[in-house]
């Protein structure tokens, strides 16, 4: 692999950008693809195919033996809500692989004796998310209850095409949220990708439990989602 | 990001060492069969003096690799390595776990 390419793979991993590196294996020439660039057309198909499942693979096309790696960016979650629930969530995200943060404005909420070891940030979504953009390699789950904290962030998650965006709240809670996104301009498709009542239906009680309902949730989405970002070079 | 490279990636570490002007190869797993320890697409990152990181394995075969590294390292020819227990060197390194893996290995230049 030549300098170039490496540092082509290392910036858009940095950068968290998605990319492929394809290697032909008889010349040993490996090029890479980063995210929303053209893919060469002869190997569009099996380019896309490994991004879909993120799994790296040997290619045959054409006469030529390939070999393709998946560079996708980890997977994070961001909790809006220094909520009980997100304090147990905090412990099990790192255990299945999840970089995690929290935001919430509401200090009494968001204290460091509450959260040792978690990325706290005590201020407002709007104020925080500009500097640090959803992205669909990015799990939401908003767990205030309160639409002055949790909308802008469902809804900036739901345009940065996160792979999961969760709410909390009741059947009753959650009409309401999809009436009042309706009324703020957002899709109904879009509206209708948001889980609630958030987490996997297991029964869960307690905040512990509910925790695991919404990390379990949230692998299930992890592991089906289509990543490819599929332009064929014209 | 920092500009330490993160001990925990090869992709890093290769950059930072070619910086660093060290001669570098990197290990890529392939291809496996069976209960193999490292996933394909998992890299070893290996210099000219065998300082190495990441792996390709359990550490079973790690060896192996870097004492090859050195020949790509010296030629610039990519090779591709294969370790299983139905191979006899890959027996006499010993993948324990009984699986089998195809390693291909390359000189990062420029």
């Amino acid at each position: 692999m030549d300098i170039a390419t490496l540092q082509t793979l290392n910036s858009a991993r940095a950068a968290r950008r998605a990319s492929v590196a394809v290697t032909d294996l008889a010349t040993g020439r490996t090029q890479a693809f980063v995210e929303g660039e053209p893919l060469t057309p002869e190997w569009y198909a099996a380019i896309s195919g490994a991004l879909r499942s993120g799994r790296p693979t040997l290619a045959v096309v054409g006469e030529r033996s390939l070999f393709i790696n998946v560079h996708l960016p980890p997977p994070r979650i961001v909790v809006i809500g220094a909520v009980h629930i997100s304090q147990a969530l905090a412990q099990l995200a790192p255990v299945a692989g999840f970089d995690m943060s929290i935001i919430d404005p509401r200090t009494a909420f968001a204290t460091e004796e509450r959260f040792r070891g978690v990325e706290l940030i005590a201020d407002w979504p709007e104020d925080v998310l500009p500097g640090r953009p959803l992205d669909r390699y990015t799990a939401l789950a908003a767990l205030t209850h309160d639409p002055k904290i949790d909308d802008f962030p469902i809804r900036a998650a739901l345009e940065g095409g996160c792979f999961y965006v969760g709410a909390l709240g009741s059947r009753r809670t959650h009409a309401a949220r999809m009436e009042r996104l309706r009324l703020a301009g957002v899709a109904a498709e879009d509206v209708d990708r948001i889980r609630a009542p958030i987490g996997l239906d297991i029964g869960a009680a307690s905040p512990a439990e509910i925790a695991v309902a919404i990390l379990a949730e949230i692998i299930a989405a992890l592991r089906n989602r289509e990543v490819g970002w599929g332009r064929e070079a014209s | 990001m920092t500009s330490e490279a993160n001990i925990l990636d090869p992709l890093q570490i290769a950059e930072t060492w070619h910086r660093q002007g060290r001669t570098v190869a990197l290990a890529t797993v392939i291809e496996t069969w069976g209960s193999a320890p490292r996933p394909v697409g998992s890299h070893l990152v290996i210099d000219g003096e065998g300082n190495f990181q990441g792996s390709v394995s359990g550490g079973c075969v790690e060896g192996a690799v870097i004492a090859e590294a050195a020949d790509v390292i010296q030629s610039g020819a990519p090779k591709i390595l294969e370790f299983g227990v139905a191979d006899e060197t890959a027996w006499r390194v010993g993948l324990s776990c009984g699986g089998r893996i195809r390693v291909y290995l390359e000189r990062v230049d420029g």
